[in-house]
């Protein structure tokens, strides 16, 4: 009788990819890239799932902050991409520049179903418009829950792909930011909304703004109110004072 | 070396099943350590192509993870990994053989492709060991893909025939029928290409 092989002649190794492959793909652990956007390049952190983080990629040191708060935040693992698919990092761009995360993919496990609709209503924003925290409030069904609207905006761990920048303080202000209230700014000055313009408007007590043809009041940065011309733009402190002049609220911005 | 052979009809519960029951996502990583070379050898034994095993490995951990997702805990701790992981790998290499239309691979299991265990101390024993694991390895790939898949599970990853059972959703003495006839095709293999 011949010999039969020992197991060890016979047993074959599973590739060293094969476990971080299959943790990528379940979601347990996290890769990410460098992607450009309109406030300089930014951090994706994305798996199986989708994308789970965003964080800025343009200070000092970045990386290593960027790891280090993933990991405290998800507990789960996160390295530098090794595979990025083709038209990934031209689509995140795009998407990042959008800031409506169209078309993308978001692992959002670790925030509540308030927090989802909170940041669902962030998406329905559309570039180059803002609204304020108690909108958001009010637009979710919980209109006294605006405390609780800028604490889960301000845990928006997606940040620019889902656009928490473009939800301001109810008395004007721009506000607090994840990244700092200056990459804010900058954010929606790079959407065209000037702060610098909005704060003084507000302080000056342009809250909405009417137009005297329709007679419809929006939203300042509403898309249908900066197409009034100056001549029939209606300025409002409160939407008392518009509807009392006869003016309905327009249907897109929702004021 | 021959495993001892179980002759208990029910399997030992299993301590990473408990774990896993606890904790999911905890401890899968545990999971797919322990049982990555498992689930790759049967990949290998069913698609005899390491770039289509690796895809199917990873598939199958992957469909794994989303069918515990769903188990309520009592289920997943009453799992024997081993077993229920060669089952889902054995599954999936079938449907995929099933949907593909039979392609014909040609055999490629050499030790440019493979990863073979590699436990010699000396480097020319090892020089050795590396031919012989590539014969070894040829001659189980030339074999029936039944056949070729009981004697991995039970010869290469030491399962009991209980769990075999499980793993190939086959009688108990059918899977041992199946080892005796691989081993012994494997033998003949040997003897006809080494005459004595």
């Amino acid at each position: 009788m011949s010999p039969l092989p020992s197991p060890d002649l016979l047993r074959t190794v599973a590739p060293p990819d094969l476990a971080p492959t299959v943790l990528f793909r379940v979601g347990l652990a996290d890769e990410y890239l460098t992607v450009d956007s309109p406030v300089g390049p930014v951090f994706v952190a994305r798996n199986g799932r989708g994308v789970s983080a965003t964080g800025p990629a343009f200070r000092a040191g970045a990386a290593e902050a960027f790891e280090a708060a993933f990991v405290t935040r998800f507990g789960r693992p996160l390295r530098p991409a090794t595979r990025v698919e083709r038209g990934e990092a031209e689509a995140l761009a795009a998407a990042l520049r959008e800031g409506r995360g169209r078309g993308v993919r978001f692992d959002l496990r670790a925030t509540t179903p308030f927090g989802r609709a909170v940041l669902d209503m962030a998406r329905q924003i559309p570039r180059g418009e803002i609204r304020p925290y108690g909108w958001v409030a009010r637009e979710i069904g919980h209109p006294a829950a605006v405390r609780a609207v800028g604490s889960a905006l301000g845990h928006n761990p997606v940040p620019l792909l889902i656009p928490c920048h473009r939800v301001v303080r109810s008395d004007g202000r721009i506000g607090d930011y994840a990244w700092g209230s200056d990459v804010k700014r900058a954010a929606l000055a790079s959407e065209g909304v000037l702060p610098d313009e909005v704060e003084l408007e507000s302080r000056a007590g342009l809250h909405y703004l009417g137009s005297d043809t329709t007679h419809i009041v929006c939203w300042p940065t509403c898309h249908h109110a900066r197409r009034i011309q100056p001549r029939h733009r209606v300025p409002f402190t409160t939407l008392d004072d518009a509807a009392a002049a006869g003016y309905r609220p327009c249907r897109d911005c929702r004021p | 070396m021959e495993p001892t052979v179980d002759a208990e009809e029910t399997l030992p519960a299993d301590p990473l099943a408990a774990r896993l029951a606890r904790d999911l996502d905890g401890a899968f990583e545990a999971v797919v350590a322990a049982h990555a070379d498992l689930v790759y050898g049967l990949a290998l034994r069913s698609t005899r192509d390491p770039a289509a095993a690796e895809d199917l490995a990873q598939d199958a951990f992957v469909r794994a993870y989303r069918a515990l997702a769903g188990y309520p805990p009592r289920r997943i701790r009453d799992l024997h990994l081993r077993a229920w992981l060669s089952r889902v790998t054995i599954n999936l290499a079938r449907n995929r053989a099933r949907d593909r239309l039979a392609r014909p691979v040609s055999a490629q299991l050499d030790e440019g492709h493979l990863a073979l265990a590699d436990t010699a101390a000396r480097p020319e024993d090892a020089v050795l060991r590396r031919e012989a694991a590539a014969a070894w390895q040829a001659r189980l790939a030339a074999l029936p893909r039944h056949y070729a898949l009981a004697v991995e599970l039970r010869h290469v990853q030491g399962l009991s025939y209980a769990e075999m059972a499980e793993a190939l959703g086959r009688p108990v003495n059918t899977v041992k029928v199946h080892v005796h006839r691989g081993v012994a095709l494997l033998r003949a293999a040997y003897e006809k290409e080494i005459p004595s």
